[in-house]
């Protein structure tokens, strides 16, 4: 782990800061105290939205403005939901808090629920993280026995309570919708929209969902205030990221830099560049959602509006390298392949696209494909795209464009 | 098959059911509970649920056939999953699978004969900074060639 610029990974060096007597050494539970005795909760959703918080979970949609939606009026109970499922391929970085700095998350957590007024938090974490979730527990049950977490936190009238629940492997659920779902015990379909989960989510209550590195920046926000958040990044677009670097660089793994440092430094400086003199064939900046750029397409900043503009997007952050040895035609398996199987089959365009799409790819991996293929794929994808009930329709169909329309020349090689 | 459940996980499961507003909520939970417990879930099992938690038995098969960590068979001592998607593929792990569907002499979704190990290709386990990468039960393996994992399996009694 390296870091360009240290905010969420500060005290990494410490080995055991997922213990509660060393996250307190470090400062931790400060932000907590001084909302809960001096702010009130309308003035901590304030300085989240003035910081610009984006979603860490793929949308990079304001925290502060999701939280603005909840309805107050409708009364309580309301419910955050935290999004640890992390499937988004490519993707590490919620692990890597877990794992490293679960307290951040906690105390995100219980801030949050005291700027919306709730008293109910899920953490649906994926059914792989069992080692992770039990930490996580225990981690809970040390933040109940110091009094942050439980009835009266710090002696106030606030209560609030966390429970872990484990996925069970299941892409879809990193949905939103799909994830209150799966929460109330059901197959993870993904819900019609509107109405949104803000006033009719888990439960059919109004809910908050935020991914788990969109909470772990909340408590630097509270105690340093939003100017100093807005600058660790962009106007628009604040604080830092965990860049989730793998492929074949010399040093993959997470990388904390601030919003809008370039691609190329990530992977050439940080990353350490291509092992064994390889030469740079495309990057995947988002998680495999995102749509691939060519080696000639990188010099971008890592911002939701920076990617964007490159025609792709920064996601997860899971920037997946791609180098030269690599067949386009096998990454393109790959990806059909994924979508197929993750499809839930509720709308027709994704269940029938993607299984379309994956079983023409596979015929052109066999060496029987005919260049007209290629044209059925994009057909296929155009139709996908836009037409489904949640964002995997479109997963599955801008990445799959950008292959095709990108390396054509490469995958029509040796057709007939 | 029929099976009666131990006092504990009805009482585990009565203990999960208290986290929600609604009990079917408790349902992934509980059904990890009886799988650690009794190693799969049988369609008896999944009536067992639905009677403890007052909820119809298609709403568990549902849930129990959507998910792919629930497990409708036993498996072997150790369950060996494998990572196959992108950054694990480009790692060299359709080399890992091909090693251990040649050392075990079984195929993906296969137990060994001497019920030891079953084989499972899984999409993206979220260690792609350690790829290529595999689970053993619970536990993370990655940078694994194919000495490595030797190795490693010999290591599990």
């Amino acid at each position: 782990m390296m870091s360009g610029a240290a905010v969420l990974t500060k005290n990494f060096d410490r080995t055991d800061l997922f213990r509660i007597d060393t996250y307190l050494e470090t400062g931790g539970y400060a932000a907590l105290r001084k909302a809960l005795t001096g702010m009130t909760p309308a003035a901590v959703a304030a300085e989240v939205k003035a910081a610009s918080l984006r979603g860490r979970g793929g949308a990079g949609f304001p925290a502060g403005t999701k939280w603005g939606f909840v309805p107050q009026a409708a009364g309580t109970p309301r419910y955050l939901c935290v999004n640890a499922d992390e499937g988004e391929p490519g993707t590490f970085k919620d692990r890597f808090i877990l794992a490293h700095t679960p307290h951040l998350m906690i105390e995100g957590i219980i801030l949050t629920c005291y700027a919306v007024g709730i008293e109910t938090a899920y953490v649906y974490i994926r059914g792989e993280y069992e080692m992770i979730a039990r930490r996580l527990e225990a981690a809970l049950e040390e933040a109940r026995a110091r009094g942050f977490l439980g009835p009266n936190i710090l002696g106030t009238d606030f209560s609030a309570e966390i429970h872990v629940h484990r996925g069970a492997g299941s892409y879809i659920c990193g949905e939103e919708t799909a994830l209150l779902e799966s929460l109330e015990g059901k197959r993870g379909l993904p819900r019609l929209k509107p109405p949104f989960p803000a006033s009719v989510g888990l439960f059919g209550r109004p809910t908050v969902i935020n991914n788990v590195e969109t909470l772990a920046n909340v408590p630097g926000i509270v105690q340093n205030g939003a100017a100093w958040f807005l600058d660790q990044g962009r106007p628009k677009d604040g604080g830092t990221r965990l860049f989730c670097v793998s492929g074949p660089v010399v040093r993959p793994g997470i990388y904390e830099l601030p919003v809008g440092a370039p691609l190329r430094e990530l992977i050439f400086t940080h990353a350490g560049g291509l092992k064994d003199g390889k030469t740079l064939k495309a990057v995947i900046p988002g998680g495999l959602s995102a749509p691939l750029l060519k080696a000639g397409e990188i010099d971008v900043p890592l911002s939701t509006e920076g990617i964007a503009a490159a025609g792709s997007m920064l996601g997860s952050a899971g920037v997946i390298v791609i180098d030269e040895t690599t067949r386009i035609i096998d990454l393109l398996v790959l990806v059909a392949k994924f979508y197929s199987h993750e499809s839930c089959g509720q709308c027709t365009p994704c269940r029938i696209g993607t299984a379309w799409i994956n079983k023409i790819v596979g015929r052109i991996s066999a060496g029987s494909g005919r260049p007209a293929d290629l044209d059925e794929i994009l057909r296929l994808a155009e139709n996908i795209k836009g037409r489904t009930l949640c964002p995997l329709g479109d997963a599955a169909a801008l990445p799959i464009l950008a292959i095709v329309r990108k390396f054509r020349a490469e995958l029509e090689q040796g057709m007939k | 098959m029929s099976r009666e459940f131990p006092p504990a996980l009805v009482e585990g499961i009565a203990r999960l059911a208290g986290r929600y507003p609604a009990k079917q909520a408790a349902l992934l939970p509980v059904l990890h509970l009886v799988q650690n417990e009794l190693g799969h879930i049988t369609m008896d099992d999944e009536r067992s649920v639905a009677g403890i938690l007052g909820i119809p038995a298609m709403s568990v098969h549902e849930v129990v056939s959507f998910y792919s960590m629930f497990r409708r068979a036993p498996i072997g001592r150790y369950h060996l999953q494998v990572c196959t998607n992108v950054s694990c593929a480009l790692a060299g792990g359709g080399r890992l699978v091909e090693h251990l569907k040649s050392k075990l002499g079984i195929k993906l979704g296969e137990t060994t004969p001497d019920g030891k190990f079953t084989l499972t290709g899984v999409e993206c386990l979220g260690a792609c900074e350690q790829a290529p990468c595999l689970m053993v039960n619970f536990d993370y393996h990655g940078n694994l060639d194919s000495a490595g994992l030797d190795a490693l399996l010999e290591g599990l009694p």
